[in-house]
């Protein structure tokens, strides 16, 4: 990962974004996505109120509820990693990034479970228009820890190697950035879709 | 122009650029025979005409593309071309065949063509915009497995930068969900399906990578900016352009007897698809202005920021106008398509051909830059054939808004053939504009011949690009 953002000039300002300018791009068209998705949900619950609050019974509030757990957790820890490096403590950093790996590998375990359990009901995509949401929805944002975790995966083995360091992590900070764009849209869609009724 | 076999590419825009003259005379002509509906019947009949505008388009741009990539893949990849007798071979195929299909359509009914090319055997024909002989479907395979191997090779032995693999990888896309052209199944909706899996993830999917990269190669050579910062938003582009293109494919599921979830998916993520190409604009305006050399290929320039303006509104705006599922419901297959079709083709991928053609074609005739008064000719022909195409947009939408009251929104809808008459007014406007937009192409092929002095490079002082 380079070291050089979009805007060269722009680097005697005080930085308004932690990490790399070019993933602040893709996180605001990110959060686009999201935001347009919750509001075609609002909509679409606005037409079938009694049968939105329904369905939404049948989710697995707890899973839900443990899952944000861990999501907030993983993303405390890769805060924990990001302080790790700025005191030049490498294999603190590298330990932290591990932990919050571990995290979104335990919300990935627990949504598997909650997916198995509907599957197993015989729910899919052209169940109902709640279940269509809530499938759709989950899966990308499913998808989205994958790809968080694919990150943050490459940058715990760069820092493992000694890859960043106190005066050098931007990288540390870009993944994190993704990171913490995972957690919030699950922090927005768990209550939107398992709770708001 | 560093190594020899990029000039293999002035073989292929000649090509794309005459069959490019094909595509608009046929225009001009379909667009009078929506006014005047027997005109040149029976010698050529509204549907054959259609075809061979349609299929002249496909075929120039396909040539346009194979060019570009000759062009730009050696100097990428430090290189010369892996196999240069390959692609001079592959082109006379591809022309030939190209031209045999063409005459076919105009020459024979097309019944009689699909039974002299033995459609029979593996029928493939009938469809819209593949029209092709399943033998030139064949044909178009080989050319374009020879076309991957010839660039392959010469990337992957070569220098590898991120701008000729994401072209490598819409080149691989292009010629892989050409294949789904080949299943021709018996359900309607099964057939749309696949269909589709050609058409929108051709020109909502993989041709967008090519786009892109072509499009960052010009603006690297023009601008001098760094390689790095074109790079990053290359990856940003081409992953919203994946992630929004591939789901969005849903739009056309709306009504063809998919599941209606579809009509959610295909809403939400459809509208997405304008983002990357509005990051394309922005990423093109940006590295302009931190350019740090003066290129004197002035109109290559032009090409480049036009490219990127006119797809963000022929595919970006004009597309979403009609992409949700409750306003499809009733402009689907109306003149807002036609619309939206004529802007998203020409803003993204014909300005796209014609801007590395105008940055290329001076370097192989041995020049920086065409000369000044050949690059003033070029603007005007850029300028009348961009503005004629607004226009064209503006008057197909101005029919299709009509079109879609009369005959679907009113309280007494019309039929189809009694609306059409009530819009006759928008047709002959669009004819005109499109006989402006000929004039254009004509001034754009003189300027290809106009003598004048040479004009030099000026390279910017760092502390002068900084400010």
């Amino acid at each position: 990962m380079t070291q050089a953002t979009i805007t060269k000039s722009d680097t005697d300002l005080p930085k308004l974004l932690p990490g790399d300018f070019a993933i602040w791009f893709f996180i605001f068209a990110e959060l686009l996505v999201f935001a347009i998705a919750f509001i075609a949900y609002a909509v679409a619950r606005q037409q079938n109120l009694a049968m939105f609050n329904h369905y939404q019974l049948t989710l697995n509030r707890e899973l839900g509820a443990a899952n944000t757990l861990l999501l907030i957790t993983a993303s405390y820890f890769a805060v924990r990693a990001i302080q790790a490096i700025h005191q030049d403590e490498i294999k603190s950093c590298s330990r932290w990034l591990y932990a919050s790996l571990a995290c979104g590998a335990g919300f990935l375990l627990l949504k598997s479970f909650e997916y198995y359990d509907k599957f197993a009901a015989g729910i899919n995509l052209g169940s109902n228009t709640f279940y269509m949401f809530y499938l759709s929805l989950t899966l990308f944002h499913f998808l989205h820890v994958i790809l968080g975790m694919i990150i943050l995966f490459a940058i715990t083995i760069k820092a493992q190697r000694g890859g960043y360091s106190a005066e050098n992590h931007t990288g540390i900070e870009t993944g994190a950035s993704y990171w913490h764009m995972v957690d919030l849209v699950w922090i927005i869609l768990f209550p939107l879709v398992y709770i708001m009724h | 122009m560093k190594y020899k076999s990029q000039s293999i590419a002035m073989l292929y825009f000649i090509a794309a650029i005459g069959l490019f003259v094909g595509q608009i005379l046929f225009g001009v002509i379909l667009g009078l025979q929506y006014v005047i509906g027997d005109f040149l019947f029976p010698e050529i009949p509204f549907n054959v005409a259609r075809m061979v505008h349609t299929n002249l388009l496909i075929v120039w741009l396909l040539f346009g593309f194979m060019g570009a990539a000759y062009f730009l893949v050696p100097e990428e990849s430090e290189r010369e071309l892996y196999a240069p007798w390959l692609a001079k071979l592959m082109f006379w195929i591809f022309l030939v065949a190209g031209a045999l299909t063409i005459l076919g359509y105009l020459m024979v009914p097309y019944a009689t063509l699909a039974e002299i090319t033995m459609n029979d055997l593996l029928p493939t024909m009938g469809r819209e915009f593949l029209e092709q002989p399943t033998i030139t479907k064949v044909g178009i395979v080989i050319v374009a497995l020879a076309f991957i191997f010839n660039i392959g090779m010469t990337i992957l032995t070569g220098r590898k930068t991120v701008i000729s693999l994401v072209l490598l990888t819409g080149i691989v896309g292009l010629a892989v969900f050409f294949l789904f052209s080949f299943y021709n199944p018996h359900n309607l909706v099964l057939d749309k399906y696949f269909w589709w899996f050609v058409v929108h993830l051709w020109v909502e999917g993989v041709w967008e990578l090519i786009m892109a990269s072509l499009l960052a190669y010009v603006l690297i050579k023009v601008t001098g900016v760094d390689r790095e910062v074109i790079e990053k938003w290359l990856y940003i582009i081409i992953a919203m352009a994946l992630i929004s293109g591939i789901i969005g494919t849903g739009h056309h599921f709306f009504w063809i007897g998919a599941p209606d979830y579809w009509q959610w998916l295909g809403s939400v993520f459809s509208a997405l698809e304008p983002i990357p190409f509005f990051m394309m604009t922005l990423f093109a305006f940006n590295v302009v202005s931190k350019r740090r050399r003066d290129h004197p290929n002035k109109a290559a320039t032009l090409w480049a920021l036009g490219t990127a303006v006119m797809a963000f509104l022929g595919a970006g705006v004009w597309g979403f106008l009609h992409t949700l599922a409750p306003v499809n419901f009733y402009t689907h297959g109306t003149q807002i398509t036609a619309a939206h079709g004529h802007m998203a083709f020409y803003g993204a991928y014909v300005m796209v051909v014609l801007t590395i053609i105008s940055y290329s074609m001076p370097l192989m005739r041995g020049q920086q830059a065409a000369n000044a008064r050949a690059q003033l000719f070029e603007m005007w022909a850029f300028w009348l054939m961009t503005i004629a195409m607004v226009f064209i947009t503006l008057f197909l939408t101005g029919a299709g808004i009509l079109q879609v009251y009369l005959q679907r929104y009113s309280d007494a809808p019309m039929t189809f053939m009694a609306t059409q008459e009530k819009i006759q007014i928008f047709y002959w406007l669009r004819e005109g504009a499109g006989v402006i937009f000929l004039i254009g192409l004509i001034i754009y092929l003189i300027s290809f011949f106009v003598k004048g002095e040479e004009v030099k490079m000026v390279e910017r002082h760092a502390a002068e690009a900084a400010s």
